[in-house]
């Protein structure tokens, strides 16, 4: 399932419907507890469009708050309650700043799709699960045999290199092999509706 | 017995310490007059800190108003006597406050004690803040975001550590005495628990021979150190640290006896001053230079 969530209006329902900006660590908490109950709501695998287009501002405190905080209950542990991949929609420079440090801080990464449909990595990655990744992006759904052929990684070294970037919900595991994470363009649904069964996105 | 404290001409962050001296032997309980009357100007600074000071006092202290039209009419345009009058009696005449069109003021006096107010802060700046940045600072559009990020920051401030209320203002003038160049500063004071109680409330004092109000300063503005548990805390002032480092700015913050500062290589400030006049809280300061064209 694809959940579309936007940020802007998560906010105005959580806290005020006067806001745009994103600012304070009580009106990150409110905001990210806002889309952890969109994630309850969604299935046990999903993927989450959080859509920043309508923020202003993203101040540091709520960039810890929202994104490091989420990715830290749903990526960053060793067993997460779920299988929830993130991917990160119309961040815009200042936004950037704050997400990069927050990532840093707390040794995350994340993947952001630009407004034409390119995505980025961005955070703390290794060079070998950004080539890793880069690959996946290339050649669309890859085992790690086609990835160590197309960058010269050893065949263990992709694999798990490839494991790696799963566990961190920086690409899709599914039967086909591994996916990168793509916002499907057509799913739009304010407030964190779903759509299920995008095609090349994620199947439940 | 009513004391006198003298207010400089010119009121910023270096002679408002001639205040805070004078504030430094008075027990809180003693009456005080803060007679401006003799007032010319003041920085945003000046004017949160005269705020900050009535915080201090057991009992309500008076102000009195500054003589020069011009100069009380500013302060009522930036919202000063509206805030004063809640916690000074005030002596003189109050101008009544006029629309005036284009203003160097980009945010008013204004409280900050709860979340909701940094939101005001945040929704009042931005359009007034683009403009005046690259209009008369020449900084790139990009700006105004970080700008109005590190006031969120500094603001924040207050909320998560002085366990009362305090003031910002934000203007923009031109320094002729530091570097004739446009400046936009940001003020935020309170009269608080201060940065080094702050991190004695968590973990009591340090265990070192220099544990004082300057190491406080050092290990929380410099180094990103915060009482809370949380390691995503102490973020918001490296934050605001990057943003000034990158645009040639000044950052200060003073708490009890001591002052750290980043300094740009405009300004010939120091980047410690201990042994300062006792004074609760803390007060910050950001300088954003004009930006000259490249050379």
């Amino acid at each position: 399932m694809i959940s579309h969530i936007d940020v802007s209006t998560v906010l105005k329902r959580s806290v005020c419907d006067l806001y745009s900006n994103l600012v304070t660590r009580p009106t990150g908490a409110a905001v990210r507890i806002g889309i952890e109950h969109h994630l309850d709501e969604i299935g046990d695998r999903a993927l989450a469009v959080l859509d920043f287009s309508h923020v202003g501002l993203l101040d540091f405190s709520c960039a810890d708050e929202i994104v490091a905080k989420l990715l830290m209950q749903y990526v960053s542990v060793d067993n997460p309650r779920r299988e929830v991949y993130f991917v990160f929609y119309g961040m815009n420079e200042s936004h950037m700043d704050a997400i990069e440090a927050v990532l840093e801080r707390h040794d995350l990464a994340l993947v952001t799709q630009l407004a034409d449909g390119a995505s980025q990595l961005v955070g703390m990655v290794d060079g070998d699960q950004r080539q890793a990744w880069e690959m996946i992006g290339q050649l669309g759904s890859a085992w790690p045999s086609d990835v160590a052929d197309a960058t010269g990684m050893l065949p263990e070294c992709a694999e798990r290199t490839l494991e790696k970037l799963w566990r961190r919900r920086l690409v899709i595991r599914q039967e086909s092999g591994y996916v990168p994470l793509r916002r499907s363009g057509s799913s739009r649904v304010n407030g964190g509706e779903g759509t299920s069964g995008a095609p090349g996105v994620i199947a439940s | 017995m009513t004391t006198i404290i003298s207010v400089p001409s010119s009121l910023d962050d270096q002679s408002f310490e001639h205040i805070f001296d004078q504030l430094a032997a008075l027990p809180p309980d003693e009456k005080i007059l803060v007679d401006a009357r003799r007032t010319r100007w003041s920085s945003p600074y000046g004017l949160t800190a005269l705020l900050a000071v009535a915080q201090t006092r057991l009992e309500r202290p008076a102000l009195a108003v500054p003589e020069h039209e011009d100069t009380a009419s500013y302060w009522a345009r930036a919202s000063f006597f509206r805030h004063a009058a809640t916690v000074y009696e005030i002596s003189g005449k109050v101008p009544r406050t006029r629309s005036s069109g284009e203003s160097s003021v980009l945010l008013e006096v204004t409280p900050v004690s709860q979340t909701a107010d940094i939101h005001t802060v945040v929704e009042n700046i931005q359009q007034r803040a683009q403009f005046i940045l690259q209009e008369r600072l020449h900084l790139e559009s990009s700006v105004t975001m970080r700008f109005t990020m590190a006031l969120s920051e500094v603001c924040q401030n207050v909320i998560e550590h002085a366990g009362t209320g305090g003031w910002v203002a934000v203007q923009a003038y031109r320094w002729q005495q530091q570097t004739g160049r446009s400046v936009v500063v940001i003020a935020v004071c309170d009269a608080g628990m201060g940065f080094r109680k702050s991190m004695e409330s968590s973990q009591g004092p340090r265990l070192t021979d220099r544990w004082d109000d300057g190491m406080a300063l050092e290990e929380t503005v410099m180094k990103g150190a915060t009482r809370f548990r949380d390691p995503g805390r102490g973020q918001g002032l490296a934050g605001v640290r990057r943003f000034i480092g990158k645009w040639h700015g000044k950052f200060s913050v003073r708490s009890g006896t001591a002052r750290i500062a980043v300094v740009p290589v405009w300004d010939d400030d120091v980047p410690l001053k201990e042994d300062l006049p006792s004074f609760p809280g803390a007060q910050v300061q950001l300088t954003i230079p004009e930006k000259f064209p490249d050379k």
